[in-house]
């Protein structure tokens, strides 16, 4: 089996289907960006307009009532960072 | 055993289907498949067919609807011709990748433009590399008896591909043969139910044709070319029953005329029985000539071709279908790529023949025989009736 394949083809179930429902859930989407968006605490004013712009959804509340983007599915636009009315969000190099 | 009918071909192909019990016949009407729909249509709405049949809008639409009835484990029956069939093709390529064992008939015919409305094989030539199993029939018994088979050859475990049957347009669906049927308890003899693999059932959820992103794709694409190469044993073994059950026998690559022959035309489709008579003139008035024909076009049978062919000097290919700027037609393109680098390669010869329903004569084939023996055949191809060297 070539390293650049997921799976032998002999393993592959019939027709390329998947057999179980939820498989999407396990399908990280967010790693081709080139930004990520970084939020400055001191500047939010949790206003959720990133939340309500975000094309992909995946901004979410946290428990101190910020908005935070999972990273996991950011394609990173940089939609919410042109949307933030004070700033607070500037888009830069992911960090690990 | 049945008794002989004489009867148009399409008629005898729409009963076929129906003494197959299919579930759904998902259609549009084009010139010359229109017979064979038009019929099953009256069947469904007379109640002589327990099927839905799906008037869809277009032909786009009836592959489609093709694809999801056999998705959920129907047995799936269409028919086309032509602009139909290339109007089919983006989804033609669906079928075989998620494993569906549709069966279509295909009226053969070429496409525009000009605007013809006549035979030749240019509209399958187009699709020839969608994944399908592809079946040439030389004469209306043959429609009849390989359409059965089709059945069989898509629904087996090991094949689960689409299998289209091939037929000339006019040539063969409008023509009144004598044709032997069988009753409805023989073919299900020989047609055993579908079981499905795997089905669209909220019961038991599975995702069909998911995206196939880098890391899934040329696998993906491995499985069911695989399946295809895999299903040529099953045509074997599917036509070998049919031969048990009917006494008609029917094999990948046929031969008749002079065994051992120097030169050998090679046929596809109903030219087949044309060349045939001339090859039995020719071997009458003493020439060494044979012919082969070929019915399975997808998978290509090439060890059987080739054991066909190993007698053979001069190799005169008659392809129904042009390739425009190609190197000769798609079947000599074919049996040339076959000998590549064989130390006794025969002379191959190509004659583009019969586009948009020229006739080719009983005559035709016993020119072309004396101008391919001569060696005035030089190029690559030649148009026959149409280019001043043939």
């Amino acid at each position: 089996m070539s390293d650049r394949a997921f799976v032998a083809w002999q393993k592959l179930a019939l027709g390329c289907a998947i057999l179980a429902p939820g498989s999407t859930a396990k399908l990280k989407t967010g790693d081709w960006k080139s930004l990520a968006p970084k939020l400055d605490e001191e500047k939010c004013i949790k206003c959720a307009k990133c939340l309500t712009y975000c094309p992909e959804f995946c901004y979410s509340e946290d428990k101190k009532g910020f908005f935070r983007a999972d990273l996991s599915y950011c394609k990173g636009c940089g939609i919410c960072a042109n949307e933030c009315p004070t700033q607070a969000i500037t888009m830069g190099k992911e960090e690990k | 055993m049945g008794k002989r009918v004489g009867i148009e071909v399409s008629l005898a192909v729409a009963e076929a289907v129906k003494l197959c019990d299919v579930d759904v016949v998902s259609a549009y009407p084009i010139t010359p498949q229109t017979h064979i729909v038009e019929e099953l249509s009256h069947y469904v709405a007379n109640g002589d067919l327990d099927a839905a049949f799906i008037p869809v809008e277009s032909e786009h639409s009836a592959m489609s609807a093709a694809v999801g009835s056999s998705a959920t484990g129907a047995r799936t029956y269409t028919a086309t011709s032509s602009q139909g069939l290339a109007l089919m093709h983006e989804i033609l390529f669906i079928a075989p990748s998620l494993r569906l064992p549709i069966v279509m008939t295909i009226a053969n015919r070429s496409l525009s433009g000009p605007i013809s409305i006549w035979n030749d094989h240019s509209d399958i030539m187009a699709e020839r590399d969608t994944g399908w199993v592809q079946i040439f029939c030389e004469n209306g018994q043959e429609s009849f008896d390989l359409t059965v088979c089709a059945f069989r050859i898509a629904e087996d475990k090991r094949v689960l591909l689409p299998v289209g049957v091939n037929m000339d347009g006019f040539i063969l669906t409008h023509m009144i043969e004598p044709i032997e049927f069988m009753d409805k308890a023989e073919v299900k003899a020989f047609l055993p139910d579908y079981k499905p693999q795997l089905t669209l059932n909220p019961k038991k959820p599975v995702s069909m044709g998911p995206v196939g992103v880098p890391e899934v794709y040329m696998e993906a694409k491995k499985q069911y070319e695989q399946a295809l190469w895999d299903s040529k044993a099953v045509v074997k073994e599917v036509l070998a029953a049919w031969g048990k059950h009917t006494g008609r026998k029917y094999q990948l690559v046929e031969t008749n005329g002079k065994k051992k022959a120097k030169t050998v035309f090679v046929t596809m489709g109903s030219l087949g029985e044309t060349a045939m008579t001339a090859v039995d003139n020719l071997v009458a008035a003493k020439q060494d000539v044979g012919q082969v024909r070929l019915r399975l076009w997808r998978p290509f049978p090439k060890e059987e071709m080739k054991k066909a062919l190993k007698d053979a000097a001069k190799v005169v290919v008659i392809d129904r279908a042009l390739s425009p700027g190609g190197v000769c037609g798609p079947l000599a393109t074919e049996i040339k790529s076959l000998f590549y680098g064989a130390k006794d390669a025969p002379k191959i010869v190509n004659i583009v023949a019969g586009l948009g329903g020229r006739d080719v004569s009983v005559k035709d084939f016993e020119e072309m025989y004396a101008k391919a023996k001569s060696g005035k055949i030089k190029d690559d191809y030649v148009i026959w009736g149409v280019e001043s060297n043939a």
